[in-house]
């Protein structure tokens, strides 16, 4: 099973995908709508978002499911459907990636902070190894749990995802402290990385954070933590506000740009995440050797 | 009587057991309430600010030590309303409309409560008749809006309308943050003030009440 993650980087490092939630946004999905629910009401965009991430070079995908766990849509009175939305959107991703690319599905977090009380370990763990089993079913390659910013709820998810038998990749975002190098719970790469590794993560990562020159040295000291690949899914920059809009000034050439540094700081799966599109994936691609 | 640093290092260090019994001695010992928030607990927060500020706390810190605050304040509050002196300011706490990300708005809400003020938090999601109504018919003084979403962000300024339609833009200050907000963002769409931090959003409404 780990096996399906080193067959896939056995021809080099692996180009993954782009933002879900914009592209969405741009096929119609209205600012407070659900994403997930889309797998079930608008499948045929979902693909559409899919199949533009395999056109444009990704060897992995991931899913609309990033939001798709109990307690997240419990808030939204659809915690009956966390089995149909994550089946659906592994399967969406699925035929839109063929054979062409992988699917590595999506798990984020609960939206709940286990250090105040609002959460705890073992809801946690229900409500992962719930999502974790159904993306299972629908036929994942692997999963992703992405967006953690609390090593312990990250921990909790890796748990039960590991119960579904798939390989894990478990990111966390890296925005907080002087040099935006810290989890919001302050941890370090250096942790973050020692403790996945040792509660058994099949890839270790970064995702999202303050922009994708920040996460060069954050690969880096990742990469010299552990003997995981390392994945890297930074944001195309801060977004501004120009005229009302919202606006991501990174341009995918000067995102492009970073990856070569990426690479050489020992990057194995590279991607992108809020702000990105597909012309960000076929940025990137043109950087890698031999595609 | 024990030396009331003791309280102050209780707080900093987020002691919440300490800290409470602390508490309890001191006003047994007949030490005023308001001298024990305003000489040691206040203060402590205020360095738990700065070094969050300097990265040497992060948000872990920042909760601990708000919930040992916390812990004595249940104890002086009631003898603060007793003896007729008023909290700093009601404070009324949201993430706006559409957006249902409540992490962020609950550390601010922490310090705030922990800075000494009413807090009054509304939830996620928070429309901006809800504002309006906390302002209006719970006497609000402070909003305070937060935003995970650059989709949501617009929300804020259409609860700034919503409270000039209401006619009481003027009767409060208006703070806002949140992952995606800026000072300048902020200064267009007319909110008094932007605090980056959770620690700053207390600095910064005290600094605006002062205004």
């Amino acid at each position: 099973m780990a096996n399906r993650i080193s067959d896939l980087l056995g021809t080099g490092p692996v180009v993954t995908d782009g933002a879900w939630g914009t592209e969405l946004q741009a096929r119609g999905l209205l600012s407070g709508d659900i994403p997930d629910l889309w797998n079930l009401t608008r499948p045929d965009l979902v693909g559409e978002v899919a199949h533009a991430y395999v056109e444009a070079g990704s060897q992995v995908i991931l899913t609309n499911t990033f939001g798709a766990n109990r307690l997240r849509l419990d808030a939204h009175g659809a915690a009956g459907q966390v089995e149909a939305i994550n089946r659906r959107g592994v399967e969406i991703s699925k035929s839109a990636a063929g054979n062409r690319a992988r699917v590595f599905a999506s798990m984020g977090p609960s939206g709940k902070l286990l250090m105040s009380g609002e959460t705890t370990v073992a809801e946690l763990t229900t409500a992962f190894a719930e999502q974790a089993q159904a993306l299972a079913d629908g036929g994942a390659d692997a999963i992703v749990i992405e967006t953690m910013s609390d090593l312990d709820e990250a921990k909790a998810a890796l748990a039960a995802a590991k119960s579904s038998g798939l390989p894990v990749v478990v990111c966390m975002v890296f925005d907080a402290g002087k040099d935006k190098d810290r989890t919001m719970m302050g941890a370090t790469p250096e942790v973050v990385a020692r403790e996945l590794t040792a509660a058994g993560a099949d890839v270790i990562g970064a995702n999202c954070g303050v922009g994708i020159e920040r996460y060069v040295p954050v690969c880096q000291r990742l990469r010299a933590a552990t003997d995981c690949p390392i994945w890297i899914k930074a944001n195309a920059g801060l977004p501004v506000m120009e005229g009302g809009r919202v606006v991501y000034r990174t341009t995918p050439e000067e995102f492009a740009c970073h990856v070569p540094a990426l690479l050489a700081a020992g990057a194995s799966f590279i991607g992108g995440c809020c702000g990105t599109s597909p012309a960000f994936i076929r940025a990137v691609c043109t950087k890698l050797p031999g595609r | 009587m024990q030396d009331l640093k003791a309280l102050y290092e209780a707080v900093l260090n987020g002691d919440a057991k300490a800290s409470k019994e602390l508490t309890e001695q001191a006003l047994a010992a007949g030490v005023s309430p308001l001298a024990l928030v305003n000489d040691y607990m206040v203060p402590a927060m205020d360095e738990v600010g700065k070094r969050f500020e300097c990265n040497e706390y992060f948000v872990p810190e920042l909760l601990i030590s708000a919930r040992a605050m916390k812990a004595s304040l249940e104890l002086i509050r009631p003898l603060l309303t007793a003896s007729g002196a008023k909290p700093l300011a009601k404070v009324a706490i949201g993430t706006v409309k559409g957006d249902l990300h409540d992490i962020g708005k609950n550390l601010v809400a922490a310090m705030l409560e922990g800075g000494g003020f009413e807090v009054l938090d509304l939830g996620v999601n928070v429309a901006p008749e809800q504002f309006v109504n906390a302002v209006r018919e719970k006497g609000a003084t402070v909003v305070a809006m937060s935003a995970l979403l650059t989709t949501t962000m617009p929300s804020m300024k259409s609860t700034i309308e919503a409270l000039k339609t209401a006619g009481v833009r003027d009767k409060v200050k208006v703070i806002i943050g949140g992952a995606p907000i800026t000072q300048k963002y902020a200064d267009e769409i007319g909110a008094d003030g932007y605090s980056e931090s959770a620690p700053g959003a207390v600095t910064l409404t005290k600094k605006q009440l002062a205004a």
